[in-house]
This record gives structure tokens, C-alpha cells and sequence, in this order.
């Protein structure tokens, strides 16, 4: 495989549109945002299940507990997620 | 490379930045996440149906288990206990990370495919990923009070880190030029584990904030360094963004209390300096009953709560709700200032108050209430220490000087809501205490609260 720039510009160009966004989410929402970025990060899965589906055993011993653990933080972060943000209303001014 | 998968891949990098992009306000945060979770859908039934997937069992076991502990996670655990959940989130996904990492290596390894580049890589996955499930599991263990909060430090400290550290280093590096020097591989991930306890051994509660954040960066870039080493670009969009959210997050929580990333990580907090055995000799400190404090209360027109740890320790924001609500039927204005480092993550007051049924509206940051601080008739600090104290604005000799705080002293009266005259967690004597227009309410917050809104009710 030859080298390739590629990744690199993804990733920087990534992180500077991480950066412009998450600057401009409200400080009150701060906590579901770590919830958040953390269930995203749970794409790691995707590379976890390759390993989980391969034909040798390592891998999918590997695989299996990797896959638990993103898994754990995708769905768990997803819900928890939803979870706080149900909480976060206006109430309606009683006169 | 098969083209249908990346054209899921970048669909679903697209739904994680809008999903991301819809935090910006609570009105539009769910539909955010309802995107986010589409395209988490979306890149995983792709993966499974694009990738070469030859046995299922263990995809299902793990999916299965990870649903389950995940889910139970997210339904039980109590608001209160959300800086731990947050804390060992972390863990499992850089745990996730330097195990894919482990398995690539193992798997180029015997094809002897291992090049400089994707070394590198896999060094910086393993490396960060390793620290990072450490390092998290070690702040989870902290928050849940199996090891106790405060610094632990020894003599030698930094200089044991800072050598392990660049040992750890220097085998990444080597590793980069010989890549199947297994054993080195393999002592460099068992050093980087070390590293993550010893990183936060020396870090006090009131430094949580910054180290929670730190370690989401670190869990993204884990992430996206896997994205690397198997060359998927999802997983590099999403680490990257993981990360960028993680140290705008450090950066954030490092400002409000006026110290750098390598201050929080090295300098465990210094010693009091403030000298206040003279101060509490001339100056006594007031108390106040319940009954006076309502009296004060029901004359002011604007009412501004500061809450802190105490309060989410105290499980006391029911009852904050309570009394805000019996104060706005009589006409008062009732606000919350909510400071950046107050609580043990970033957020963790406003979730706490947001649970408790208190608009969003009311939720005011540092900076836009202190401008208005002198109007304000009555300030109720309730739980809260550090974040208010006015040494950081005068005293250079104080280890907070220059911390930005909530100007509660610029109210008319403070009531301060405060189990006993114990200084706060780094130790520091709060000067706030022996102002004349401070008055103690001693107790626990929910106790005094509950009592405070009996009164109210009596009438």
C-alpha cells in the first residue's frame, strides 16, 4: 500500500468543521454533547465488527469484546443522550 | 474499495455533523440526534453488508451483550452519577480502539504487510487508546469515591510520569522503523496503561472537568487513528470531530479556572496561602435562621441561585425547583448562574437542574450574569465554593487569583447554603464568608432547602 495524503486531509479538514461546530453549542447542553460525540465515536464499531466476522479466532475474540464495548457506548451513549435532552424544556410562563 | 460503501460512509459522516450541529440549542438537539443515530444505522448495517463478514455468532454475542449493558446504563443510572457514566464511556471506546488495533497488528503482522506509515498509526491508536481506558477508568473510580478525590502525590511524582512518558515514546518511535519487534509492541501498550493511572492519581476532583474532556479528546483521536490504520474514513471523521469536541471542551474548562492543560495534568493543586485566621478574628461571620432567610427572600425582586458540587452531592435540585417556583409565584425573578467548572464535568449543573424541571431559559452562564450582578437582591450560593470566591479577584497570593468567578458579592445579600465553615475541596478560605452582606445558612443543602420552602408554604 502506498502512502497516501489522503487520511491526513480528512482528518484535519474534519477537525477544523469539529471546531466551528462545537464552538457554538450552547454551554448549558455541554454534558450531552460529551454523551454525544462519545456514542458517535462508537464508529469504531464498524472496525470492530470486521475483526468479529474474520476466520481466525484472535480476531474474533478481539472483535467480540471490542464490538461489546463500542456497542455499549453507542447505544448507551444514543439513549443517554436523548435521555437528558428530553429534560431540557421551556416552560410555558404561567400568568 | 467498494464505492456503495464509501457513499454510506460519507452519508453518515454528513448526518454526524448536522446531528452535532443541532446542539447548538435545545429546540433543535433532538432532531440532531435522531440524525447522528440514523447515520450510525446507516454505517454499521453497511459495513455489515459490504465488508467481508464471515461468521456472525460473535457480532451477534457482542452486539447483543453491548445493547444490554448499554441500554441498562442509559435507563438506571441517576443523573447525579452522570460525570462516572460519561467517565467510563470513555474507557470502552478507546478499549474498543486499541483492541481493533491489537487485531490489525497481529493480522498485518503474519501477512508481513506492516508499513512505516500504518506503524504509526496503529502506535498512536494503541498508545492514546491504552492511556485513555486507564486514565478514564481511573477518573470513574475517583468520581465514584472508590479512590478517594484529593491528589494523591509522591515525592518524585512528575519526574516518574514525564520518563515514562518519553520511554513510552521512544518505543513509538522505534516501533515506526521496526515495526515486528512484537515484544516492544506489546511492553509499549502495558507502559501506556501505566501511564493513564499515573496521570490521574495526582488530579483532585475539582480538576475533573478538565480531565474528563481531555480523555474525550483522546478516545476521538484513538478513533480516528484506527480510521488510519484500516483506512476507513467514517472512523476519521468522527474521531476527528470527537477529538476537536473534546479539547474545545479542555480549552473551555482550563480558561474558567484560569490554568493551562499542563497546570491541571502536573501542578497538583498548591497549598491555601490566603491567610484568613485574621480575617475570621476581625471580621465574625453572620448567620442567618430559616425564618430570616425567608424574610430577606420574599423582599427581594431578583434571585439569582449559584449552585455547585455541594448541591448535586445534597441531590438538593428538587428542592432548588421548589423554592424557585414558590419565589416566581410571589413575583420574584429567579435565575440560575451556572459557572463552567461547577460539578464535575462540563454541563453537569444545568443537566442537573434541567432534570429538576427548570426552564432552559433560566440557565444563565458567568458571563452574561455578572454584568447584572449588583442588581440582583439576593443570591443564594448553595453548594458552591471555589467558583465564588472573590479571593480570585484580589488576592495574587491565592492559588485561584485569576480565576474567573461569579460576583456574587456584588448582590445586595448572599446566602450562603453551607454544610459547615469546612474550606472547599483545593482548601481555600473563602474571603466571601466574612462580608457584611454575606449571611451563613448552616446544613445540608436539601435539609435547609426543604425547610426553607415549609416556610413559604406555611403562609
Amino acid at each position: 500500500m502506498p502512502f497516501s495524503i489522503d487520511p491526513i486531509y480528512i482528518l484535519i479538514l474534519a477537525g477544523f468543521v469539529g471546531f466551528e461546530i462545537i464552538k457554538k453549542v450552547t454551554p448549558t447542553l455541554h454534558t450531552p454533547l460529551m454523551s454525544a460525540t462519545n456514542a458517535i465515536s462508537g464508529i469504531s464499531l464498524v472496525g470492530s465488527l470486521v475483526a468479529a466476522g474474520s476466520d481466525h479466532l484472535t480476531g474474533q475474540v478481539l472483535g467480540f469484546v471490542a464490538v461489546t464495548a463500542a456497542t455499549i457506548n453507542v447505544v448507551g451513549g444514543f439513549m443517554i443522550t436523548e435521555r437528558m435532552l428530553k429534560m431540557f424544556r421551556k416552560r410555558e410562563k404561567k400568568s | 474499495m467498494n464505492y456503495m460503501m464509501e457513499i454510506v460512509y460519507l452519508f453518515s459522516s454528513v448526518l454526524f455533523i448536522m446531528g452535532l450541529k443541532g446542539l447548538s440549542h435545545p429546540e433543535s438537539a433532538r432532531r440532531g440526534m435522531h440524525m447522528a443515530e440514523a447515520g450510525m444505522l446507516f454505517a454499521v448495517i453497511g459495513t455489515l453488508v459490504g465488508k467481508q463478514i464471515v461468521t456472525w455468532e460473535w457480532i451477534i454475542a457482542g452486539i447483543a451483550v453491548g445493547s444490554a449493558i448499554g441500554a441498562a446504563m442509559a435507563i438506571f443510572m441517576p443523573m447525579t452519577a452522570m460525570p462516572q457514566r460519561i467517565a467510563l464511556s470513555h474507557a470502552f471506546g478507546a478499549l474498543a480502539a486499541v483492541l481493533v488495533g491489537i487485531n490489525e497488528y497481529i493480522e498485518k503482522g503474519h501477512l508481513g504487510e506492516i508499513t512505516n506509515g500504518l506503524m504509526g498509526a496503529l502506535g498512536f491508536e494503541v498508545l492514546f487508546g491504552a492511556l485513555t481506558v486507564t486514565g478514564s477508568l481511573m477518573a470513574f473510580a475517583k468520581l465514584n469515591e472508590m479512590v478517594k478525590g484529593a491528589p494523591i502525590t509522591y515525592k518524585g511524582q512528575n519526574l516518574v510520569n514525564v520518563s515514562l512518558f518519553f520511554v513510552t515514546v521512544g518505543m513509538f518511535l522505534y516501533l515506526i522503523f521496526n515495526p515486528y519487534d512484537y515484544a516492544i509492541f506489546y511492553t509499549m501498550i502495558a507502559l501506556s496503561f501505566l501511564i493513564g493511572v499515573f496521570i490521574v492519581l495526582p488530579i483532585g476532583g475539582a480538576d475533573m472537568p478538565v480531565v474528563i474532556s481531555l480523555m474525550n479528546s483522546y478516545a476521538g483521536l484513538a478513533a480516528a487513528a484506527t480510521g488510519f490504520a484500516i483506512d476507513n474514513k467514517v472512523l476519521i471523521i468522527a474521531g476527528s470531530l470527537d477529538g476537536s469536541s473534546g479539547f474545545i471542551l479542555s480549552i473551555i474548562m482550563s480558561k474558567a479556572m484560569n490554568r493551562s492543560f499542563t497546570n491541571v495534568l502536573f501542578g497538583a493543586v498548591g497549598t491555601p496561602q490566603v491567610d484568613t485566621s485574621k480575617l475570621a478574628e476581625e471580621r465574625p461571620i453572620q448567620r442567618i435562621g430559616i425564618e430570616d432567610a425567608k424574610f430577606v427572600l420574599e423582599q427581594a425582586e431578583r434571585v439569582v441561585v449559584v449552585p455547585g458540587y455541594g448541591m448535586a452531592v445534597a441531590q438538593a435540585q428538587h428542592t432548588v425547583r421548589e423554592l424557585s417556583d414558590e419565589l416566581e409565584k410571589r413575583g420574584t425573578k429567579v435565575e440560575f448562574a451556572i459557572h463552567p467548572v461547577a460539578g464535575r464535568m462540563p454541563g453537569h449543573m444545568n443537566v442537573l437542574l434541567a432534570e429538576a424541571n427548570v426552564s432552559y431559559d433560566q440557565l444563565l452562564e458567568m458571563e452574561v450574569i455578572n454584568p447584572t450582578m449588583d442588581t440582583v437582591d439576593v443570591c443564594i450560593v448553595i453548594g458552591a465554593n471555589d467558583v465564588v470566591n472573590p479571593a480570585a479577584r484580589t488576592e495574587k497570593a491565592s492559588p485561584i487569583y485569576g480565576m474567573p468567578i461569579i460576583d456574587v458579592d456584588k448582590a445586595k445579600t448572599v446566602i450562603v447554603m453551607k454544610r459547615s465553615m469546612a474550606s472547599g475541596f483545593a482548601g481555600i478560605e473563602n474571603p466571601l464568608f466574612y462580608e457584611p452582606n454575606t449571611k451563613m445558612l448552616f446544613g445540608d443543602a436539601k435539609n435547609v432547602m426543604q425547610e426553607l420552602v415549609a416556610e413559604f408554604k406555611k403562609v
